[in-house]
Formats: C-alpha cells, sequence, structure tokens
C-alpha cells in the first residue's frame, strides 16, 4: 500500500483521492474495521488474556499472583476438574443415537411420505427453544410421577420401580443426555435433509432402472453424498461432547454428578472466582478439543480416500448412473 | 408381485409409519405436557396426574400471573429493543464484510476468514471466563448497549451465508456500474445490498431466533433482573420459592417460546435452508 502511495504523490490531492486504488483501499478499511475490532475485542483478546491468567492465582478483583504451572497441575490433580471429562462419554454416546436417529428419519422424510412437513416440524421445534425454558420443561418432565413417569406407567412400568431420573447416580447423565438428543435431533435431520435433496433426482432413477432396492439406493447413492456433512456432525458432535454445558447447567446446576468438565468450570470461574484456574482448565480443553479436531480429520481422510473404492461394482454403477445422467441433461438442452 | 413382496411392502411401510409417530410422540411430548399444565388451577393441579387434561382450556389465569409476577411486559420490550439493534448492526456489519471479502483480492484476505472461522471454533463458556474481565472494564456490565455490541460480534455462519449470496451474484454488474462512474460505496449500497434481500432475511430469521433465545450472556451482563431481563432470563424469576408451581411456571416456558413458534410456523422454509447453508460452509 505504502507504494502505491509514493508513486502517486506526483498527483494532486484530489486526483490521488478519488483513483480506483485509494478508493479501494478505503473501502476495504471502511467496511473491515468495526467487525475487525469487534473480532479482537470479543474473541482474540479475551483468548490472549486467557492465556495469561492460566499462570495467575486471580480473582476478577484485586490482587494478581503469578504461579507458574501450578494452575495446570490443578487441573489435572483436583477430581472434580479433570475427572469431569469422563461425562462427556455419555454425551459422545448420545451424539451416536442423536446423529444415526436423525439420518434415519432423513432418508425417510426424503422420500415422498405423509405428513412429511409436519412431522418434520414436530421433529425441529425443539432446537428453536430457549435454554431455560428447555431446563423448566425438563425438571417437570422428570419429576417424580409426573411426566416421564406417567407415560411409563401407561407402558405397564410401576413407580416404585423407577428411579428418579435427576437424582439417581446411576442413571441422571443419561436423562440429561435424552434431553440434549431430544433438542438437537431434529436440527440434525433438518440438515442431512438438505444434502439429501441436493442429490439429483434423476441418481435414484438410475439406480432404480438397475434394480436397486432402498437399502442400496441408501449404501450407494445417499451414503456417498451425503458423507461430507456427517463427516462435519460427527467431529461437531465429539467436540461438542467434551465441552457438553447446557443440558446440567440449566436442570440440575450440575448437583448429583452431573457437572460437565465445563459446568465445573463456570462455576470455578464465575462463583467460586478462582479466575486462574478456570482459565487454565480452559486451556487445556481447548488444546484436547483441537487435537481430536485434527485427529479425527486425518482418520476420516484415510478411512474414506480407502474406504471410496471397497465395491468396484458400486462405483461402475455410479459412474454409469453420471454418464447416463449427464447424457439426459445435454440431451435436454 | 408375488404376494410375500406385496406383504413385505406393507410390512415396512406400516413399520415406518409407526416409528415416525414414535418420534413425534417423544418429539411433543414436553412441550404438550407443559401446554395441559399451564391452563390448570392450583387447585386441579395439585389433586390430578400432570397428563390429565384440565377442566377448562379457557383458563388464562396462570398466563396472567406469569406474565405479571416475572415482570414480562418489561422482558419483552427489552428482548425488541435488543432484536432490532442486533439485527440492524449485524446485517450491516456481515454484508459490508462479506462485500469486501468477496469482492477484492488483497493481502490478508484468506487470513481473516480463517481468523473468524476459528473464532467461531471457540466454546463462548470458556471465552466468557476472560471475556468478563473486559467487559468490566468497558463497564458494559448491566448495560444493554454494551450487551447489544457483544452480540454483533463474531458471527460467521451469518457471513458466510452473505459470502455465498455474493458468489451467486454476476461480477459484471458490478464492473459495469464502475463504467458508469459509480464508486463502491454506491454500488454496495444501490446495487448489490438489494439483491442481497433473501439472504438478509435468512441471516435475521436464524440469528433473530439465536439472539431471543440467547441468555447465557444475558445472565453474565444483564445481572439488574428487574430492568434489564431479556424473555429468556426472565424465566429464572421462577427459580426458588415458585420453583414448584408448575402450572404457572409451565404459563411463562409457553409464553417465552410464542414468538420463536410464530416464526417457526410463518418461516419454517427459510429456517430450514438458511440452516443447511451455513452449514455447508466448509
Amino acid at each position: 500500500m505504502q507504494a502505491e502511495i509514493r508513486v502517486n504523490e506526483k498527483k494532486t490531492f484530489a486526483e490521488w483521492f478519488g483513483s480506483r486504488k485509494v478508493q479501494k483501499a478505503l473501502v476495504i478499511f471502511a467496511f473491515m474495521v468495526v467487525p475487525m475490532v469487534l473480532l479482537f475485542v470479543f474473541t482474540y483478546l479475551p483468548f490472549g488474556k486467557m492465556f495469561s491468567f492460566s499462570f495467575f492465582d486471580m480473582k476478577y478483583v484485586g490482587a494478581r499472583k503469578f504461579v507458574s504451572f501450578k494452575n495446570y497441575l490443578k487441573v489435572f490433580s483436583r477430581k472434580d476438574c479433570f475427572g469431569a471429562l469422563k461425562l462427556s462419554l455419555y454425551y459422545m454416546g448420545g451424539s451416536v443415537v442423536q446423529l444415526s436417529l436423525a439420518l434415519y428419519l432423513a432418508t425417510i422424510l426424503s422420500f415422498k411420505v405423509k405428513g412429511g412437513a409436519l412431522f418434520k416440524g414436530f421433529m425441529f421445534f425443539p432446537y428453536l427453544i430457549n435454554g431455560i425454558a428447555i431446563g423448566f420443561i425438563f425438571k417437570f418432565f422428570f419429576t417424580r410421577g409426573f411426566v416421564f413417569d406417567s407415560v411409563l406407567n401407561w407402558a405397564g412400568f410401576t413407580l416404585d420401580n423407577l428411579p428418579f431420573w435427576l437424582k439417581d447416580q446411576r442413571i441422571n447423565n443419561v436423562s440429561l443426555v435424552g434431553t440434549s438428543v431430544w433438542r438437537y435431533t431434529g436440527q440434525n435431520m433438518v440438515l442431512f435433509i438438505g444434502a439429501i435433496m441436493s442429490v439429483d433426482s434423476e441418481l435414484y432413477e438410475a439406480a432404480m432402472l438397475d434394480g436397486a432396492n432402498k437399502w442400496q439406493q441408501f449404501r450407494y447413492i445417499i451414503l456417498p453424498s451425503i458423507k461430507t456433512i456427517i463427516l462435519l456432525n460427527v467431529i461437531l458432535s465429539i467436540t461438542g461432547s467434551l465441552s457438553a454445558f447446557e443440558p446440567p447447567y440449566v436442570i440440575t446446576s450440575g448437583a448429583n454428578g452431573t457437572g460437565t468438565y465445563f459446568v465445573v468450570m463456570h462455576e470455578i470461574a464465575h462463583t467460586q472466582q478462582k479466575v486462574g484456574l478456570a482459565s487454565a482448565m480452559a486451556i487445556v480443553l481447548l488444546l484436547i478439543i483441537f487435537a481430536a479436531t485434527i485427529v479425527q480429520k486425518l482418520l476420516f481422510k484415510y478411512v474414506f480416500k480407502s474406504g471410496d473404492d471397497d465395491d468396484p461394482k458400486a462405483g461402475r454403477r455410479r459412474e454409469r448412473a453420471i454418464a447416463r445422467y449427464e447424457a439426459r441433461k445435454k440431451g435436454g438442452r | 408381485m408375488t404376494i410375500f413382496m406385496m406383504l413385505k411392502k406393507i410390512v415396512l411401510t406400516v413399520l415406518k409409519y409407526l416409528s415416525l409417530l414414535f418420534f413425534a410422540f417423544w418429539a411433543v411430548l414436553p412441550i404438550v405436557s407443559c401446554v395441559i399444565t399451564a391452563f390448570k388451577t392450583d387447585e386441579e393441579y395439585n389433586r390430578t396426574s400432570v397428563m390429565v387434561l384440565p377442566k377448562n382450556w379457557l383458563n388464562f389465569d396462570n398466563f396472567v400471573s406469569a406474565f405479571k409476577e416475572a415482570n414480562m411486559a418489561r422482558a419483552f420490550l427489552n428482548s425488541t429493543i435488543i432484536l432490532v439493534c442486533v439485527l440492524f448492526f449485524s446485517v450491516i456489519i456481515g454484508t459490508q464484510l462479506a462485500y469486501v471479502l468477496n469482492r477484492f483480492k488483497f493481502p490478508g484476505n484468506n487470513i481473516i476468514r480463517s481468523l473468524f472461522l476459528f473464532a467461531s471454533l471457540l466454546p463462548g463458556v470458556a471465552m466468557q471466563i476472560s471475556s468478563y474481565e473486559i467487559m468490566t472494564k468497558l463497564h458494559f456490565i448491566n448495560f444493554l448497549p454494551g450487551y447489544i455490541i457483544l452480540m454483533c460480534g463474531t458471527d460467521v455462519i451469518s457471513i458466510y451465508i452473505f459470502i455465498q449470496f455474493f458468489e451467486n451474484i454476476d461480477k459484471s454488474l458490478d464492473e459495469s456500474a464502475i463504467m458508469d462512474g459509480a464508486n463502491y460505496f454506491t454500488i454496495f449500497y444501490r446495487i448489490l445490498l438489494p439483491l442481497l434481500k433473501p439472504a438478509i432475511v435468512t441471516v435475521c430469521i436464524l440469528k433473530g431466533v439465536g439472539t431471543y433465545n440467547e441468555y447465557y450472556n444475558a445472565s453474565l451482563y444483564l445481572q439488574d433482573k428487574k430492568h434489564l431481563a431479556t424473555v429468556a432470563t426472565s424465566l429464572y424469576t421462577f427459580v426458588g420459592p415458585l420453583g414448584s408451581k408448575y402450572n404457572l411456571i409451565c404459563a411463562g416456558v409457553i409464553i417465552s417460546l410464542l414468538p420463536a413458534l410464530l416464526v417457526f410456523i410463518f418461516c419454517q422454509k427459510q429456517i430450514y435452508s438458511g440452516l443447511t447453508a451455513g452449514a455447508v460452509k466448509g
């Protein structure tokens, strides 16, 4: 930019100001300054601060004491910190259920189904409910003898044999994961439907002509064409499980052994005001999340690359279908 | 077609619809049970099982007292102010940024894109540990404009939706305008912004629902529950002594859901397509 300005110095200021290059620089600057300032102040500055906080024994107000790596040692030695990551396993299990369910429903709903739109709406709406309302809805839902117990009662269970869904430590994390599945399955389903719809319908016709049944259509047309979005969701759900926060925060407040890593971290930061320790917890989890993301990406790259050609027949069939589809499209024009 | 094949097809269809009904039942059950309870009088609520229908479906007493108890008139006012401001500013900021990133090649273009993408990967709950200190220093706590500014910040999804949309607007449009002597600001505001309308509507719906439902930052930074509660945080009124009056709580919950429900009913298509567009950001 500097060089351009010097070259232009001989012209009058008005000419220089009116030139395309300066106009361009001006518009770039004018349009980017606000979002960049916001990005810096509310994301990268806090990120940097969090890193430096993690080396101090400090509260939001008052004196700060440099403690080098002591906070990090505490993260790993305190039972309530690193141990809370065990709960992520429940949430990972939940996301497996959630993604498979979403995929199943999306596959069904991508074809003609009576009342499909209505059903899609029912499944999706929970995604649009605010977190605090979710908290109340499920405190109510799981209260002893209330909604869930009543329905199980109709199905023949007796109340005495049912646990306290939010208190019993053997089951309460499963209950919480269930609420998360309830909330997000519809959203996943809509994403998958979008991806399936973008597959050209003539591919299905071609497959039908080749005598493929529903399962084969799913396996050889739908699955390959939406594997990117599935991969994206698998990665998101694993990192999401590690940073699970909302269900325990709004429903049980982390009581009775439901405090996930982030709930504990929130407690330590905003209630106990041990900002340094909480920052160290955040940094540790961010590192784990990045590592997990990279490992998964590499793994999936490898799996998908080698998995692509596992059935040469399918590949040939797909090619034939595509060729036919393209020919038809050309002919149509 | 043999009889066996026909039978198989019928069984599969029945199973398909049964499974759909089964999942639909669980999807609506938590909300429906709330609606049922919201219409019950205290006496009915205490005496009958939660799944028994209320005697009088026109008993709106709980809604009225929940609305008063949680000071929801104020909360709706605050939420509306927040919503209008956040949507207005983030649409301006987002479209301008997307315009620059899509139309101009300059050093750092890709770096800036990755900076925004990376920012979206950082979990908000963790970031608020140190954001809290920054918000304190800026005197943004219990300060509505401060919360609004925070909410206008990094939002990759809408930027991606705008960039995608710009990609589909022919560049020759810009070029011919330049030939006619228009400057970049005119091109953006007069020519491109009107064309972006569908993308703006999509972003407003998605971001609008998100902002309306946001409660974590709101409860951290708008602690003055009396004057600054949003619709979502006003529900906190029911924590504590009122915590077991579920007929009242359910009414409050239903009131807080209504705006989202209305938007959903009228803008289903945009919500679905906006989500899909935002997700395929890769």
